[in-house]
């Protein structure tokens, strides 16, 4: 099928009559005559890679692969195996959305503008703030992408980030490379019952704190029961309350606008990604006070030349491509293609759909727990929380040794310390909890 | 050639949005302890979800779409309908590395085994570092470089990466510094990072040819440069010929030479930045490596580094085990590693990898002699589309891409207009150091009758009165959009169209 050309790319689809017939027109003997690289830096190596049929790739790809164990996850921690419907990969795999870019030609590219509007329209509706970006990479990113916000917005002044000490360590550090060029220090709050311990938290918000970040549900599934509060102490202070959370918890969780908060963060890929070994799509919202120092790319509605409505990215005098050292992120492609299907996913559940979904998260974490804290060896819940999602167990037995034991059943859990093991129902169906369950007796024997 | 894009309408507007198609209210109340009332039942026009938590802990309602399975295959497929892509036809877009994006890398992608958790024990996942691991063994030989990170989610990220590797680099010196070098021609992306990194930005002029002035290069270094970032070729398309002048130049003050790989596939295979004296260098997987753009991403932006740097570079990176955890058999074991002087994550987990995992797929397809022949092609295309095209195209020898000039003409409008002839525009008003620029890339995947297309597409546009260009376009799916309204009034979501 590629003919003449099975030894270059099978993807540029160039006869030797055409490339001759090119050349010609150019004015050049050779293509190696259009490389204006001197001798001295010309590599005349190889890389030493084989070419393969597409049938030789795959099977190489599928045989590496194959080398991953396969286990029912029990894991979650930030990232969750929420079923995707099929329906999404089919609409978001159609090439138009799959292999166009940043819309830059708005006049051709409504219909992945006007998707896009709609997954901002969507953070909007959870988060009851009036702006949401079209994505961050991720929630760690849009969690530093916040702090430099809070570090620029005019209301604010200080150089104190308080986040929870028990956030987690990739969000935790990217945040601190996030504020390695502004004045800004990340210290931690203590938590209690793995939620944020008030009176902690008092004693550290002072006048040079510029942002106290707190998320529900927290790392190890508990919901935070007093986000008011926590708002309540940020703003006192002067500083802005960032809240991190994700699309199924805020679908049945407290409406961050009503409890104060300035900035919504989290990982939007709860919907529509999947299990991506981490791959996310960082959610972004905030108040209309701070629209021209948001991060990223936002799709606005305006008129066309027909007088009818039509969209476009706006504000762009924000973005690097314009403002270039004094814009407000270094963001450039960003998740587009996953908000779309988180976009979809969304849409296919419907709000009743997914309140039920979060709905069940509470009822299936509690329920599960319970049934752990039934195994002699075993208690749970750890904390004196309601639970989302996962939950944090107390195990006699080691809990690294614990874990090994599960994986060599067929079941991956984290273990967080010597006598605790955190496991998540997100992704796993009534089937697997059973089995779960039934392996946990045995490795606790 | 001639373009006409679906459009749909209604009502005299285009598609309706999801939410005029369908905005269901729903209310979320504590029912524990109440009986009777099923979860989800409906009650007039709202519907009840019963909740588990207390009223006070839940927020009182929901109003979203709710619609059936074929009214979103519907929706979502119109939109696609009004969406152009590579797919559709020629997308030449300057800096961006428009390929065509091999279909299979996506069912490579969507293997049951690639969607494993990030928390995975390593020895649970070896097929997963295995492929990290190879990924960053092909990512060091392309491009000459020592130690790789896979981390970065994008290319502006690699950047991110690369500038706080230098800046744990000095400081590991005990030398604080605080300037970073661009060229005026770079991208807008190693500004903002710079000053991301907390760096003032020093700005380089372009010397008459369109390259690196070494004589302004000399007058900006000093003790204070912590890095210079370089394109190459640059975004004229030009390979910076003094690249181990300025490498010298640049090392001789302690500074780092950081290469943006925004251009690299004009050089797979003849050049390597590692070999031009660059210490720091980030690749996209999604330009060069042919994963889609997907509408504005996810890429993915791999940093490489010279051996000196490698002990900063993100965490965690894969590594063939050696010792006891070494597989007796003899097949290699993978195991995840801290680099020891590490700056930490730059993303919560691994970064995008299943744009890597496409990434791997495309190189592993092509090899040595595929990858290239990419590249020749890629630039064999630039110089044959820039000799057809009657615009100015100034500057030269050009490689993977050209900036010509709309001379008298408007080169925005330029661009609406050769939208109705079927082709993506070019990047236009941008490098500035060409008036009017339309900065042009057709990669290697455009064959020489779809480059006499764009050639033709250009030329008809060049030919044509200011008045058509400027109520172009006409045929995509919609006419020429005010942007001054749009930013002047944000409207930002369907909540705000009633205002």
């Amino acid at each position: 099928m590629y003919g003449s050309h099975e030894t270059g790319s099978p993807y540029a689809p160039h006869t030797d009559e055409n490339a001759a017939a090119m050349l010609e027109t150019i004015g050049a003997e050779s293509i190696g005559e259009l490389f204006d690289i001197p001798e001295s830096v010309r590599f005349d190596g190889e890389f030493g890679i084989d070419a393969r049929t597409e049938r030789e790739t795959r099977r190489l790809v599928e045989g590496i692969l194959a080398r991953n164990d396969d286990q029912v996850e029990l894991l979650g921690r930030g990232h969750y195996g929420y079923y995707v419907p099929s329906l999404v990969d089919h609409l978001a795999d159609r090439s138009e959305f799959l292999t166009s870019y940043t819309q830059y030609q708005p006049e051709t590219s409504q219909g992945f503008l006007q998707a896009l509007f709609e997954y901002q329209s969507l953070l909007v509706e959870l988060t009851g703030l009036g702006v949401a970006n079209c994505s961050m990479y991720d929630a760690a990113t849009a969690l530093g992408e916040a702090a430099t916000l809070a570090d620029r917005a005019r209301s604010v002044s200080g150089t104190r980030v308080l986040v929870p000490d028990i956030l987690r360590e990739g969000r935790r550090e990217t945040l601190q490379n996030y504020v390695a060029g502004t004045d800004l220090a990340i210290e931690e709050y203590p938590t209690r019952e793995s939620t944020v311990d008030l009176a902690g938290l008092e004693e550290r918000v002072d006048d040079d704190c510029v942002m106290v970040y707190a998320e529900t549900p927290t790392v190890r599934g508990a919901v935070e029961e007093r986000l008011e509060e926590v708002g309540d102490l940020a703003s006192g202070a002067g500083a802005l309350f960032v809240l991190g959370s994700d699309p199924v918890a805020l679908s049945l969780l407290q409406r961050p606008a009503d409890v104060g908060a300035d900035v919504v963060v989290g990982d939007a890929s709860v919907l529509g990604l999947g299990t991506s070994y981490g791959m996310g799509l960082g959610l972004f919202a905030t108040r209309e006070k701070h629209l021209r120092q948001v991060p990223g790319r936002l799709v606005g509605a305006s008129e066309d030349s027909r007088d009818r409505r039509a969209y476009t990215l706006t504000l762009q005098t924000r973005e690097q491509h314009i403002r270039r050292e004094r814009a407000t992120s270094n963001i450039c492609t960003n998740q587009a293609w996953v908000a779309l299907r988180s976009a979809i996913h969304a849409a296919g559940l419907g709000p009743d759909g997914l309140a039920e979904l979060a709905a069940r998260g509470v009822r299936r974490a509690e329920s599960v727990a319970e049934r752990v804290d039934g195994i002699d060896g075993l208690t749970a819940p750890v904390d004196d929380r309601r639970l989302f999602r996962e939950f944090v167990v107390r195990t006699e037995r080691d809990a690294d040794a614990l874990r090994a034991d599960l994986g060599d059943r067929g079941f991956a859990v984290h273990a967080l310390s010597a006598d605790e093991i955190q496991c998540c129902v997100a992704g796993a169906t009534d089937g697997e909890i059973d089995g779960f369950l039934a392996a946990l007796e045995e490795v606790t024997r | 050639m001639r373009y006409d894009q679906a459009r749909w309408t209604r009502n005299g507007e285009y598609e309706p949005l999801l939410a005029e198609k369908d905005l269901t209210r729903v209310e979320i109340r504590d029912t524990e302890g109440e009986t009777g009332e099923e979860s989800g039942s409906a009650e007039g026009d709202v519907t009840t979800v019963e909740s588990p938590l207390p009223d006070e802990l839940t927020r009182d309602e929901l109003a979203l779409p709710g619609l059936s399975e074929p009214e979103l295959a519907r929706h979502y497929t119109r939109l696609s309908q009004m969406t152009y892509a590579i797919t559709t036809g020629p997308y030449p877009l300057g800096s961006c590395t428009m390929k065509y994006n091999p279909t299979f890398t996506e069912d490579v992608a969507a293997l049951p085994d690639a969607a494993v958790h990030p928390d995975r024990p390593a020895e649970s996942v070896q097929g997963t570092l295995e492929l990290c691991y190879r990924l960053q063994d092909y990512l060091a030989r392309i491009g000459g470089m020592d130690a790789v990170t896979l981390q970065p989610p994008a290319g502006a990220a690699g950047e991110f990466v690369g500038i706080r590797v230098a800046s744990a680099y000095h400081e590991a010196n005990g030398d604080e510094r605080s300037e970073v070098i661009v060229p005026e021609s770079a991208h807008g992306t190693n500004f903002a990072t710079a000053a991301l990194g907390g760096y003032d930005v020093v700005s380089l002029p372009s010397d008459e040819a369109g390259r690196v002035d070494l004589g302004a290069l000399e007058a900006a270094l000093s003790e204070e440069t912590a890095a210079l970032m370089l394109t190459n070729p640059n975004t004229l398309g030009l390979f910076e010929r003094d690249i181990e002048e300025i490498a010298r130049m640049v090392h001789d003050v302690g500074g780092l030479l950081y290469y943006d790989g925004a251009n690299l596939n004009a050089l797979l295979g003849r050049a390597r930045p590692g070999d031009m004296g660059f210490d720091v260098m980030h690749y996209n997987v999604h330009k060069t490596f042919a994963t889609p753009h997907g509408g504005g991403g996810p890429g993915a932006g791999p940093v490489g580094v010279s051996e000196e740097l490698a002990s900063f570079l993100p965490a965690p990176r894969v590594r063939e085990a050696g010792g006891e955890s070494a597989d007796p058999e003899g097949e290699p074991t993978y195991e995840r590693f801290d680099p020891p002087e590490t700056i930490g994550k730059v993303h919560g987990y691994e970064g995008n990898w299943l744009v890597l995992l496409k990434a791997f797929a495309y190189i592993a397809r092509l090899g040595d002699e595929g990858l290239a022949d990419a590249s020749a092609k890629a630039v064999l295309n630039a110089n044959y589309l820039a000799e057809r095209i009657e615009y100015e195209v100034p500057y030269g020898p050009f490689h993977h891409e050209f900036v010509a000039s709309a001379g008298d003409q408007d080169a925005a409008d330029v661009a609406k207009r050769m939208l109705d002839y079927g082709v993506h525009p070019p990047t236009t008003k941008w490098p500035e150091i060409v008036g009017e620029a339309l900065m042009t890339e057709p990669t290697e995947v455009e064959s020489k009758a779809s480059l006499d297309q764009l050639a033709e597409a250009f030329n008809t546009v060049a030919s044509e009165a200011t008045e058509t260009l400027e109520t172009a376009p006409e045929r995509t799916a919609a006419g020429r959009i005010d942007q001054t309204t749009a930013a002047r009034t944000p409207r930002l979501s369907w909540h705000a169209l009633g205002e």
